[in-house]
């Protein structure tokens, strides 16, 4: 059985955001990780590795830093890491990133292929389905549970009030949810090895069946007219009192708002 | 692509079990808005299996027309047979622009279709509007009129970009549900009422629904809340909450939290407000010992009022509070339980 799984190496927004005096992102002053929605896409085929002798390749798009994550996954024990990298990929949107995948990907056998729901800069979520339709495979987003049955898959599937346990046959590409699973720390062993392996890279002439009108900014169909800073509408009061005058405050700002 | 032949605002008229989701009546109402602005009319795009009845209601919310796309294999919602039923109802009726709820469903099936028809998708917008691209004239290239821009939230809430599609069509956005306004219904009023059915042949991509789990949930939807009040970790552990289901009966308001407090198996999902839970604009929302995180705040700072309790005063959501009291929850809840009870029983 063959896994591929796509990882993305994002800034850590828990970390804070930091921005230039220009207002874009600073993203070389910004710590950075591995994208957590695919980081559980990657424990749950390391799983799959444990349980049936998986071989887990992992791609990423991105800059040629982005190798680090590789390595990351690597050292929690994927077998094999692609960084797709070239200067005319730059400045995609979620249409030229997922064609540029696609592209790479149809180097690849696979069964099964893995993506997180979403990365943690972009919050979109359509990058994975995006690849399947460009690949014709069936897609299963927000996976919670998979299981493997012969030439099945087994998926429980997130809704706002419900879960759909849905079959489907492979190849299939399932988008994966944090709450799947607690993912593996890198071992020492695993973190020298990492070190030491080879990454493959591949650059715009690897891509299979993409056109050129297709990828990076210009083969993006959304373009950005306006970005900037949040406005918040800022802090209101602040009091610190008794618990009986804290009371006496709450339900005096209750009556002038006309609540109670 | 000739862009010239492409009209109309369209919007995913999403349903489950037969029932309207809020955000078809959303967007339907949005999608009013915007079919103004381009002296055009708003259609509702209506997928399932027997759900023609429901048509009735989207036209008392403002649709113009509505398509209807009927067919047993749309029962349930699956990827494939209903990104095909949007695809082909794209493909033969030419909208501008169509919009998808920003949803569990809507997250899955925008991307597809959009992927499928060679279109831009703009994800979890949250504020729509005709206007020009680019915003100001630059010099050397052609500013276009009536275009979509479409703003949304990035970097977990930290910029707000706004997207334009000036290229493609349709323009595609997801919504965010709770952020835009339904329109007042119109009782009696009709929309007309178009059945096509482009024909659905399962195939390697139909996934089979082996079961359907519903979670059982008698708590009302957050959502729909005109007061929320909300826990986060501060309140120290599910027993706790106890002390905010009491304030909510006294005030008439709903029990929400903050993702700490699910991703702890202390609440449901279906309670969390943020970015990865629920939008939400009550008028009153206690947030209680919440730190308010950048993710939380994107959830609920469209609140009327805001009325913060913790114990920390370098809390971030004393930043975006109305009213912050510094305190102990535990002392501070309970006695405005107690005090409220008093309160209203003397009216």
């Amino acid at each position: 059985m063959k896994v591929v799984v796509c990882v993305k190496q994002v800034p850590d927004t828990k970390g804070g955001v930091k921005f230039n005096p220009d207002g874009t992102l600073d993203r070389g002053a910004m710590l950075t990780i591995m994208n957590p929605d695919d980081k559980a896409g990657l424990e749950a085929a390391l799983r799959l590795k444990d349980q049936y002798g998986a071989e887990v390749t992992v791609v990423t798009m991105g800059l040629p830093k982005a190798e680090e994550v590789l390595r990351e996954a690597m050292a929690m024990g994927a077998d094999k890491g692609i960084l797709v990298t070239d200067r005319v990929l730059g400045g995609a949107d979620t249409w030229a990133t997922s064609q540029t995948i696609a592209g790479a990907i149809r180097n690849l056998e696979y069964d099964l292929i893995i993506t997180g729901r979403q990365a943690i800069d972009g919050d979109t979520a359509q990058v994975g389905p995006q690849i399947s339709e460009h690949l014709g495979i069936p897609v299963i987003s927000y996976a919670q549970k998979i299981e493997i049955e012969d030439d099945h898959v087994i998926v429980e599937r997130q809704y706002d009030d419900r879960y759909h346990v849905l079959k489907a046959k492979m190849p299939c590409l399932i988008t994966a949810l944090a709450e799947l699973n607690e993912p593996r720390y890198m071992t020492p062993g695993g973190i020298f090895d990492a070190y030491n392996a080879e990454i493959t890279v591949w650059g715009r002439d690897k891509l299979v069946d993409v056109e050129d009108s297709n990828l990076g900014l210009k083969g993006s169909p959304t373009q950005i007219a306006k970005a900037s800073d949040k406005v918040r509408k800022g802090a209101g009061e602040k009091v610190t009192l008794d618990p009986a005058a804290s009371v006496d405050y709450i339900v005096d700002k209750l009556k002038v708002k006309h609540v109670i | 692509m000739n862009i010239q032949d492409y009209k109309g605002v369209f919007v995913f008229a999403q349903q489950v079990d037969n029932v309207l989701s809020g955000i078809a009546l959303e967007l339907v109402g949005k999608g009013k808005d915007l079919a103004k602005d381009l002296n055009t009319e708003v259609t509702a795009v209506l997928v399932g299996s027997d759900i023609k009845g429901l048509a009735d209601e989207l036209a008392e919310y403002g649709a113009d027309k509505v398509i209807v796309v009927d067919d047993p294999e749309l029962k349930e919602y699956r990827t494939e047979p209903y990104a095909h039923a949007l695809a082909s109802v794209i493909n033969e009726f030419k909208p501008e622009i169509f919009l998808v709820g920003a949803t569990a469903i809507g997250r899955d099936l925008g991307p597809r279709v959009s992927a499928r028809i060679h279109t831009g998708l703009t994800a979890d917008c949250t504020q729509l509007d005709i206007g020009d691209f680019p915003i100001n004239p630059v010099p050397g290239k052609e500013q276009l009129h009536n275009q979509l821009l479409m703003t949304r939230p990035a970097f977990g809430g930290n910029t707000i970009a706004t997207i334009a599609c000036p290229d493609f069509r349709p323009q595609m956005a997801t919504v965010r549900p709770g952020v835009m306004q339904k329109a007042p219904r119109e009782a009696g009023k009709k929309a007309n009422v178009v059945e096509f059915n482009p024909g659905f042949t399962p195939n390697d991509k139909y996934v089979e629904i082996l079961k359907v789990v519903k979670a059982v949930s008698d708590v009302a939807d957050i959502m729909d809340a005109k007061i929320l009040v909300s826990g986060g970790r501060g309140v120290g552990s599910p027993e706790n909450f106890k002390i905010l289901e009491e304030l909510a009966e006294v005030i008439g308001g709903t029990v929400s939290c903050s993702r700490a407090v699910v991703d702890a198996g202390w609440k449901p999902k279906d309670l969390q407000v943020g970015q990865t839970g629920k939008t939400v604009r009550p008028n009153v929302y206690f947030a209680i010992g919440i730190s308010g995180a950048i993710q939380h705040v994107a959830g609920m700072e469209e609140a009327d009022i805001i009325i913060a309790i913790n114990k920390d005063e370098t809390a971030p959501i004393f930043d975006v509070a109305d009213y912050g009291i510094v305190g102990d929850l535990n002392k501070i809840v309970p006695a405005l339980t107690e005090r409220l009870k008093a309160e209203l029983a003397a009216k």
